[in-house]
């Protein structure tokens, strides 16, 4: 993992004493609301419906135990026990009080985290791949170029008042897993015919109340040039991005409106420009991160681990929580751990101080003490030893963290909604938490097979509903709570914004809807066929009958 | 028989630790939406959005604004489930905020 030399640490330090005399100054009246808003935003500080929010960033997903731990210590110390982890990878403290947030950003400071950039029109945490470094399909770790992008982007003057927020993803795999093609960059590494590791550069992708699919400004983009590229990308954003409107001034909304060919060439003509002449400086730069991101010594192993085997034979849960939990590892022996924050009937992405302090030991034990935050809100151990996975197992349970449930109907993501966010138009999680206990069966689940059901509670979609298999929309309609379900979105290589199925649902309709859908699907698959496929080879009419036709 | 009547109610968060209050009648900001003034004609409205203001430049309470609501028998209540979520705490979390802490308003939620 990447470690903080000592100009990050005087940095963030200083970013912290900064904000403790802002906050001072706002609380003895030095400072109007108007003055010190953008301040605490810039620090990750919102204000919600309950009471203050604040944000810190996880850069790509990546944990050590000791940032678990203290992230478990702040939600017991200055929270009420919890937190939640996102959909961006990142974590939010629900009931945060502004007199105490300066003590809590010099907390994070201690194990190098920081809530910078968690807001504002700037470039936000560089997400990616939750299986980086450990996937059996993976060209190379993305993460050392997500920490590059990362310290290019922190506190850059040029990039910090975009027209809007910005967000990157990167992949170094070629099953897509961090959704770059919604994202306002996405970067996706593969090989070329001559066996060279390149870019895939995709552009104006996104979700909110505008959809979109991002478009290839660049199919190889040799690494080195990578930087000057996107700073290329930056420029003409930032000089044709609208400003005069909020809803227009994504990225998104520039490529649409000029046009991916005529987007394309003005990135190509800034980018000939070559105010840089030389990538040396980056290059150097992503050696030297690189090396903290080396590979951990892994042992050599069997790739037939016998205890393990023996377990799954002995005890059909353990089996089953195997067949849904495990991911495919790199090397023999080892395995990719996802631990679902999906309980049936839970809160997802939600996780108690001890949950999080239960996941730090059992990372520092047995997976090279590293965590990952998923977007789909789950939290993975990337390098297990198949040997210590029966006993993984067994810790988790007990703390509610053995659900079998990850990439099944079960693994829902959710945004806080109404229940906390002050944007949201309708509730999310209620809805999350009857489609959970719906579908409570892991019989039900794996008959299924996999899908991905996404709710948002407002049209700004961070429940990421237009690229769920299964979309759910929660709207106000007159003073009510009430439901669109969108069908056939995809946030992967073959990416696809769902379509509104028809007519929305009362909130307590909508789990008995998605059953009907589900049914239907199951009575009409072909073999094998998931539900994604089948929804893209039958269309919308059969589940549209099988839910309107009665009503 | 019960009377009921409609009208606004100022809320904001309390600027040093974020808690949701309600202005009340004597001016001051209070936790408990029962306690509040509610505004039945526009210049009791003003009244109270004058008020925010002047508490919103100085450090008492920040993100100020108003909401409808009715008053049945003495009690308050929030017309929009947003509005009552602030006054009682998460619907999936009964065991946090006013409705935990003995602050919640008189109308709890109803189980669907």
């Amino acid at each position: 993992m990447y470690r903080y030399d000592e100009f990050d640490h005087q940095f963030v330090r200083e970013r912290t004493a900064q904000f403790r005399d802002q906050a001072d100054r706002r609380l003895k009246g030095e400072l109007t609301e108007e003055e010190f808003r953008p301040l605490r935003l810039m620090n990750g500080l919102y204000l919600q419906l309950h009471a203050y929010m604040l944000r810190v960033a996880i850069p790509y997903g990546t944990l050590s135990s000791r940032q678990m731990r203290k992230l478990a210590y702040i939600a017991e110390k200055w929270d009420r026990g919890y937190g939640h982890f996102t959909t961006r990878q990142n974590i939010q403290y629900n009931w945060i009080k502004l007199e105490d947030t300066a003590d809590i950003l010099a907390a994070l400071a201690e194990v190098e985290m920081h809530a910078i950039q968690t807001s504002g029109n700037c470039i936000r945490n560089v997400t990616t791949d939750h299986w980086a470094g450990a996937a059996a399909d993976e060209i190379s770790d993305p993460r050392p170029v997500g920490e590059l992008l990362r310290q290019w982007s922190s506190l850059h003057p040029e990039f910090s008042y975009l027209p809007r927020k910005f967000k990157i993803a990167v992949t170094g795999a070629p099953n897509d897993r961090a959704a770059v093609k919604v994202h306002d960059i996405g970067l996706r590494l593969h090989k070329n015919d001559a066996g060279k590791i390149g870019w895939e550069v995709i552009v104006g992708g996104g979700q909110g109340r505008t959809p979109m699919i991002g478009v290839t400004v660049r199919d190889f983009l040799p690494e080195n040039e990578l930087v000057a590229y996107i700073e290329a990308i930056m420029r003409v954003y930032n000089l044709y991005g609208r400003r005069d409107n909020k809803y227009k001034a994504r990225i998104k909304i520039l490529v649409h409106e000029i046009g991916a060919e005529k987007f394309k060439s003005e990135v190509e003509t800034e980018y000939a420009r070559h105010p840089q002449q030389t990538t040396e400086v980056e290059e150097k730069e992503l050696a030297r991160i690189a090396a903290y991101f080396a590979p951990p010594q892994f042992e050599k192993l069997s790739r037939f681990a016998p205890a393990f085997e023996d377990a799954k034979l002995k005890h059909p849960e353990f089996a089953r929580w195997t067949r849904n939990n495990l991911a495919a590892h790199k090397v023999d022996g080892y395995t990719i751990v996802n631990i679902s924050l999906k309980p049936e009937g839970g809160i997802p992405g939600d996780a108690t101080a001890d949950q999080m302090r239960l996941m730090a030991d059992l990372a520092e034990r047995c997976s090279n003490d590293e965590l990952r935050v998923s977007h789909p809100q789950n939290i993975i151990l990337p390098h297990v030893k198949k040997d210590d996975v029966y006993s993984i197992w067994q810790q988790l349970g007990p703390a509610g963290l053995a659900t079998a449930n990850y990439g099944l109907a079960g693994d829902i993501i959710a945004c806080p909604g109404m229940d906390y966010c002050a944007l949201a138009t309708a509730r999310s999680i209620p809805i999350s938490q009857a489609i959970s206990r719906k579908f409570a069966d892991l019989d039900v689940q794996e008959k299924i097979g996999p899908v991905k059901i996404n709710i948002s509670g407002c049209i700004n979609a961070c429940g990421h509903h237009h690229v769920g298999h299964i979309g759910i929309l929660g709207l106000d309609k007159k003073g009510e709570e009430f439901y669109q379900i969108t069908l056939g979105g995809s946030s992967t290589e073959s990416a696809s914004i769902g379509s509104i199925l028809g007519p929305g649902f009362a909130g307590h309709e909508v789990a008995d809807a998605i059953e009907k859908i589900l049914e239907t699907y199951v009575k009409l698959r072909q073999p094998g066929e998931e539900f994604l496929y089948a929804y893209r080879r039958l269309g919308p009419n059969p589940f549209k009958e099988a839910l309107y036709a009665t009503a | 028989m019960s009377t009921i009547e409609k009208g606004q109610v100022m809320t904001a968060n309390r600027l040093r630790d974020g808690e949701v209050v309600f202005l009340t009648r004597a001016g001051t900001w209070n936790e408990k939406i029962d306690e509040a003034a509610m505004a039945l004609e526009p210049q009791a409205t003003a009244a109270l959005t004058a008020r925010a203001a002047e508490d919103e430049k100085a450090t008492v309470v920040t993100g100020a604004y108003l909401f409808d609501a009715e008053r049945i028998d003495g009690r308050v209540r929030a017309i929009h489930m947003r509005e009552r979520i602030r006054t009682l705490g998460p619907t999936v979390r009964r065991d946090l905020g006013k409705q935990a802490e003995g602050t919640a308003g008189a109308f709890a939620f109803q189980e669907n």
